[in-house]
């Protein structure tokens, strides 16, 4: 039940946003507009972009992410569309993963294209560690979705809304962000993640899980009350 | 009866304070190759109070989403704030440590990291109060930022403690590989009990204060009422 329902708010979002693709183009737009401002911010044909380019790619995964994530909740506002689902007999827990995994799915495709114009642009070669590339981005994108639709979801009838977002979101990420820039440099220098750096691994997964049970456990607080 | 407490404490944390000031400056002894290794007295003890705070909040977050009594809300933030001021203490503390000891003001270690983090995101959970109008949904949703923050604190502490380390390495005997000399230990302690004694005199006048907010809040609403 909770997960049928929580596909169906999935497809849902999924579905509208694919047919306006406001937040889609916006942050897809974004992160290619920070990907070129990168390139006055240091000499972009140097060798040491390899040192951080993992930082570089999660700053700009963050920041358009927060575009997306402002939407998730924001959007049900207008005929009061948020009463109708906290009302409708979905649990309150299946809105909230709905809502989680349409944003991950958005998230992973904006940051799939910006990671192949980031390879582009700065000549950074990713095609042979492609997979354990996408399983850290799927598991720090969940980290990220999951703690952003939660405080989409706290801060959706505040004025300050696009304001408050961001303050509260990125020091609380602060802890999958660094795993996720650590195990993405690590692997863009073509160096394995199953050494030194599972540790990396398992703080993102444990991130995941304790997050995601603590949101689906107090997401009925923060919308019905 | 609550008036009193709060003298009655306020007194045993300045006379506290006082005692542990002279033992701290007169009795222990001046080390020269460590510095000004003495506001260590008033920096871990910061820490300390800062986390206890962070602590407690957490417990007072639940206690208001089980029983809905707003009393554990002004609680919560009473504590937040005061914890976020000791946090502050601890941070500037560290700077002025840092200036002496390695030469500069800031450095990117794993603790200096993790306490700056942990004080953005409790900034984060003021912003928030300030956001929010309405008294019960405020008292909910702090609440829930308190839990999920108390519960990222874990999440920051470690993963920065493996990514980075240059502070010193544990000072305390109550940690592997820490110990000072002896009698070098013990004001630590008793100034923590000092600034635990202030913490609570602080968080009490701030939960009448609070409190007295919202008795005025209900009475301008009542007046408005007519």
């Amino acid at each position: 039940m909770l997960l049928r329902s929580a596909l169906t708010i999935a497809a849902k979002d999924l579905r509208s946003e694919l047919r306006t693709k406001e937040a889609l183009n916006a942050s897809l737009a974004f992160s290619i507009v920070i990907l070129v401002l990168f390139s006055f911010a240091f000499d972009p044909g140097s060798e040491e972009i390899m040192e951080f380019s993992g930082g570089l790619l999660w700053l700009v995964y963050s920041f358009a992410g927060a575009l997306v994530l402002n939407r998730s909740f924001a959007r049900e506002k207008d005929n009061d569309c948020l009463d109708a689902l906290v009302s409708s007999p979905a649990p309150i827990g299946a809105l909230f993963l709905g809502k989680a995994l349409a944003n991950w799915a958005l998230l992973l495709a904006v940051e799939l294209v910006s990671l192949a114009a980031f390879g582009l642009f700065y000549n950074v070669r990713f095609i042979a560690q492609f997979w354990p590339i996408l399983m850290v981005m799927a598991l720090a994108t969940w980290a990220m979705t999951v703690i952003g639709t939660m405080f989409s979801a706290l801060t959706v009838n505040l004025r300050l809304r696009e304001l408050m977002l961001p303050i509260l979101v990125y020091p609380f990420l602060i802890p999958a962000l660094m795993a996720a820039m650590l195990l993405t440099t690590d692997l863009l220098a073509g160096m394995s993640i199953w050494g030194n750096d599972s540790i990396w691994v398992r703080v993102l997964v444990a991130f995941d899980f304790v997050f995601t049970a603590l949101a689906v456990v107090f997401i009925d607080v923060v919308l019905v009350g | 009866m609550r008036d009193r407490l709060v003298y009655l404490l306020a007194a045993v944390a300045a006379g506290l304070l006082m005692w542990n000031i002279y033992k701290i400056f007169m009795v222990l002894p001046v080390e020269a190759n460590v510095g000004a290794y003495k506001i260590v007295y008033f920096h871990v003890p910061a820490a300390f109070t800062a986390f206890s705070g962070f602590f407690v909040a957490l417990a007072a977050s639940a206690l208001f989403l089980a029983t809905g009594d707003l009393k554990y809300d002004s609680f919560a933030a009473g504590v937040t704030e005061v914890a976020l001021a000791f946090a502050t203490v601890n941070l500037v503390t560290g700077s002025i440590w840092g200036r002496f000891a390695w030469g500069i003001w800031w450095t990117w270690d794993a603790r200096l990291t993790s306490m700056l983090t942990c004080w953005l995101m409790y900034a984060g959970y003021m912003m928030l109060r300030r956001a929010i109008e309405e008294p019960t949904q405020r008292a909910r949703l702090s609440a829930v930022l308190s839990i999920f923050g108390c519960v990222n604190v874990g999440f920051v502490y470690k993963s920065i403690e493996w990514y980075r380390t240059q502070h010193p390495s544990p000072v305390l005997s109550i940690r592997e590989g820490g110990g000072m000399g002896p009698g070098m230990e013990a004001p630590i302690y008793w100034n923590w009990l000092a600034f635990a004694c202030f913490a609570t005199v602080l968080i009490m006048v701030r939960m009448r204060q609070e409190q007295v907010s919202r008795e005025i809040d209900s009475l301008r609403r009542e007046a408005h009422a007519f």
